[in-house]
């Protein structure tokens, strides 16, 4: 009767000596990809449509931005460094103050931008773009 | 007297953790990692001081609006009429969007206020003015 033979197993290894390798790769792969440059920008939530709230008038601050970039805040011309500085004051005196920012519509987008990164830079809680009247 | 040899510490350095400590490394950028979807328009944003990352980036609609006054959202280019039915079918499927309205500094702001308009009437309330920091403005 013939012998039947054991077959004989091979070792069941993965080689792993080349794993780092696979994995620098990826890392680099995943490295480059990555953009370490976030969006950023200046948040703002927008009223809802149609809603109509009073408010109080002395809890109103308005700031107007005319056609040539100029600033009217307080029926006072300021300069755009300023504005901070005063709405951190007036924020003092009355916590619950609303700055209501009037721009004119042939104003420059960046003038806007910087009456507005000068009100973020105050911490101004509650901002409001004026609905302009087209 | 004799002196003794001193006994050379092995100069080999651990390999087999370092595997493992790449894999950790992977897993950090994987997680980090956003791919850049939208090209947009060239535009040349404003820089503000107190420009802050935006919270949420993973569902961020962005609207350019550049020096010639053409409006593009998501690369798609879009008509004023436009922006307040794309906004919407996008906010169907995603509620939690952000607008990141990237306008060309040089725009009238009148361009600006009618594309905020348009999302009022969608409800899209949540919007962001895209803006460079000082540093960004001054290397790029």
């Amino acid at each position: 009767m013939a012998k039947f033979k054991r077959v004989k197993r091979g070792e069941a290894e993965i080689p792993t000596a080349s794993l780092p390798d696979i994995v620098f790769l990826l890392m680099i792969f995943f490295l480059i990809s990555t953009s370490m440059n976030p969006d950023k920008g200046l948040g703002l939530t927008l009223p809802p449509p149609g809603e109509q709230v009073k408010v109080a008038q002395e809890n109103i601050l308005n700031i107007y931005i005319n056609a040539a970039g100029r600033v009217l805040l307080k029926d006072k011309e300021v300069n755009v460094p300023e504005i901070s500085r005063i709405i951190k004051e007036e924020l003092e005196k009355n916590p619950k103050l609303i700055v209501s920012l009037k721009t004119d519509l042939d104003a420059k987008y960046e003038d806007m931008i910087k009456v507005l990164d000068q009100l973020k830079l105050a911490d101004a809680p509650r901002i409001s773009l004026a609905a302009p009247e087209f | 007297m004799k002196f003794k040899q001193k006994a050379t510490a092995s100069s080999k350095i651990p390999m087999c953790s370092m595997a493992d400590i790449t894999f950790l490394l992977i897993i950090f950028f994987m997680s980090v990692t956003v791919f850049r979807r939208y090209q947009g328009l060239r535009v040349e944003m404003p820089v503000a001081k107190s420009t802050k990352k935006i919270e949420g980036r993973r569902s961020i609609t962005y609207i350019w609006i550049d020096a010639n006054h053409r409006l593009n959202i998501d690369d798609v280019m879009v008509n004023l009429g436009e922006v307040g039915p794309v906004i919407k079918t996008k906010l169907e499927k995603n509620p939690a969007i952000i607008v990141s309205i990237r306008a060309d500094k040089r725009v009238k702001y009148h361009y600006v206020a009618e594309v905020m308009e348009e999302l009022k009437k969608v409800n899209a309330l949540r919007v962001n003015f895209g803006t460079l920091t000082e540093r960004m403005a001054g290397g790029g």
